[in-house]
């Protein structure tokens, strides 16, 4: 198959090594149920299969040309949000601003789109900081200003700011981005995050013991969360010097910055939806619950690598 | 033609915004009947309230689903009647008005095999805040007991359209089927279960006050 015009080859190859380790997944997964058949094994099977659908429209997404990617992205980021507003209590009288919310969104890709570091660090953080409240000041109610205004502004950052770094990686100067360009830093993002969450998963499920944040995730542990680590590291400095500028041990560095900040993400948002009391976010993908619940890593994972990297790598400090 | 053109309607219009703008959660599918005659009794919030639970159903049974809906409103003007009749397929039903049984042409839609859409409720009201049922639902039950009715309870979509609202805001919306009812015996009995049956659905979701 010949690889497609304008993707780095390192790209096309990184995604066929995934495609690889997928069916190893399915392999894995069919065996187990075929030994053990039960809820257990159905339930990983429906991820897995869940797995299949959303890394092929990640593909086709990122190499189809920038301009999908980033529409892409938005969209994903537009479902998050969603499923965010719709959990939470509003108020009625906010129903226009929430769209002014909404429309923050195409604004925000399009900032980061034309990779304009200035408007995309400030649009969200200081300008719908300060439009949200007030408008709602404007509308005149009181009653539950605060919270309204508290949980519209932490769902906007959450979501759209946070998830918004996932663009501005693809944006990312062809000078600056290393030997696969934008892509290649977005997908070791993205691959390296997914593959800690699977990873802390497995290894919790082998080895867990001490319980790490009992009160927020019950499931989780200090072996799941170390054991996800050490293999993100390994994963990160193998790949990096491929899809990044980074040499090999910077690049584990990273690959170990993405499963501490993944991991956070993660909790984070399972204490949100703890919080409010509904186990996963949405119904949206089988196996897995709602968009939020599969991006929850994403959102610590995203902002943290991309500053990271400009901070260091793009400005040329290493 | 008619038929086609509701196909095409829902195809293309109805359930690609329901789910990209709105995302749809359903929860108890197969509560739902797979043929009629049947009845769904739901809450309702919003004109989004007949579309979605129509869309609840293969495209091929739509021309099966009536939705009963107030004469004054949905016949108020000849597009809107058309649409309403033909489009969406209801069974005007005249509020207030004296006749003989106003419930005729709902049981001859039964009598037919078909699924009737009712909001026990009446009109949309306060949107996201229940309404007592009406008693026209039992009257029907009676007189038809071998019909299964299916509790249906939605929330989100009047966040998303509440009455007297022109624009959409997206909001995912929860749909949860309970499993279905017939007649008790007596009217109380049996709007009894109904409102017993549609609270434990709305507790199901811990859903969140909207104000």
């Amino acid at each position: 198959m010949p690889i497609p015009e304008g993707l780095p080859e390192n790209v096309f190859y990184a995604i066929a090594a995934i495609y690889g380790l997928l069916i190893l997944a399915s392999i894995v997964t069919a065996v187990l149920k075929r030994r053990n058949p039960g809820e257990g094994t159905d339930e990983l099977s429906r991820r897995v299969t869940s797995w299949w659908f959303m890394i092929t429209i990640f593909t086709v997404a990122i190499i189809t040309n920038r301009v999908v990617s980033t529409v892409f992205l938005g969209f994903m980021t537009f479902l998050a949000f969603k499923e965010y507003l719709s959990l939470i209590p509003t108020r009625r009288v906010d129903r226009l601003i929430l769209l002014f919310a909404y429309l923050a969104i195409p604004v925000q890709f399009i900032f980061a789109h034309m990779n304009s570091y200035g408007l995309f660090l400030t649009f969200i953080p200081v300008w719908m900081f300060l439009f949200c409240p007030m408008t709602m000041t404007l509308i005149g109610k009181t009653e539950g200003f605060l919270r309204a205004v508290g949980t519209l502004s932490w769902g906007l950052m959450i979501t759209v700011f946070a998830l918004s770094h996932t663009a501005m990686l693809l944006a990312a100067d062809d000078i600056v981005a290393g030997p696969a360009g934008g892509a290649g830093l977005l997908l070791f993002l993205v691959a390296l995050t997914q593959f800690n969450d699977v990873a802390q998963f497995t290894w919790g499920k082998l080895f867990g013991r001490r319980k790490i944040v009992p009160k927020v995730s019950p499931k989780k542990t200090w072996e799941g969360f170390l054991g996800g680590l050490a293999s993100t590291i390994v994963l990160g400095a193998i790949a990096g010097p491929f899809l990044t500028p980074l040499p090999f041990y910077y690049a584990g560095l990273a690959g170990g910055m993405i499963a501490i900040a993944g991991f956070l993400g993660d909790v984070t948002i399972s204490a949100f939806k703890r919080d409010l009391g509904v186990k996963d976010s949405g119904g949206l993908i089988p196996g897995h619950g709602g968009i939020l619940d599969r991006v929850d890593s994403l959102t610590y994972a995203a902002p943290v690598f991309y500053h990271a990297m400009h901070f260091f790598a793009f400005s040329g400090r290493i | 033609m008619t038929r086609a053109l509701q196909y095409l309607f829902f195809l293309l219009v109805v359930r690609p915004v329901l789910l990209i703008i709105l995302g749809m959660n359903v929860r108890g599918r197969e509560n739902l009947p797979q043929k009629g005659p049947a009845i769904i009794a739901a809450n309702h919030n919003s004109h989004l309230d007949t579309l979605t639970l129509m869309a609840l159903f293969p495209l091929k049974e739509l021309h099966r689903l009536r939705p009963a809906a107030a004469a004054d409103y949905f016949l108020s003007n000849k597009w809107l009647s058309w649409f309403a009749k033909n489009i969406i397929g209801i069974i005007p039903l005249n509020r207030g008005a004296v006749r003989k049984n106003p419930l005729a042409d709902l049981e001859t839609a039964l009598d037919k095999g078909e699924i009737l859409v009712l909001f026990p409720e009446g009109s949309r009201g306060e949107p996201e805040q229940r309404a007592d049922f009406k008693r026209g639902v039992a009257y029907l039950a009676k007189s038809r007991p071998e019909v299964p009715v299916v509790p249906v309870f939605m929330h989100g979509l009047g966040k998303a359209l509440p009455k007297g609202s022109f624009f959409l805001v997206p909001f995912n919306c929860d749909v949860i089927a309970g499993e279905a009812i017939k007649w008790t015996g007596d009217t109380g009995s049996f709007m009894g279960a109904l409102e017993t049956s549609m609270n434990d659905l709305a507790a199901e979701g811990h859903f969140q006050p909207w104000e």
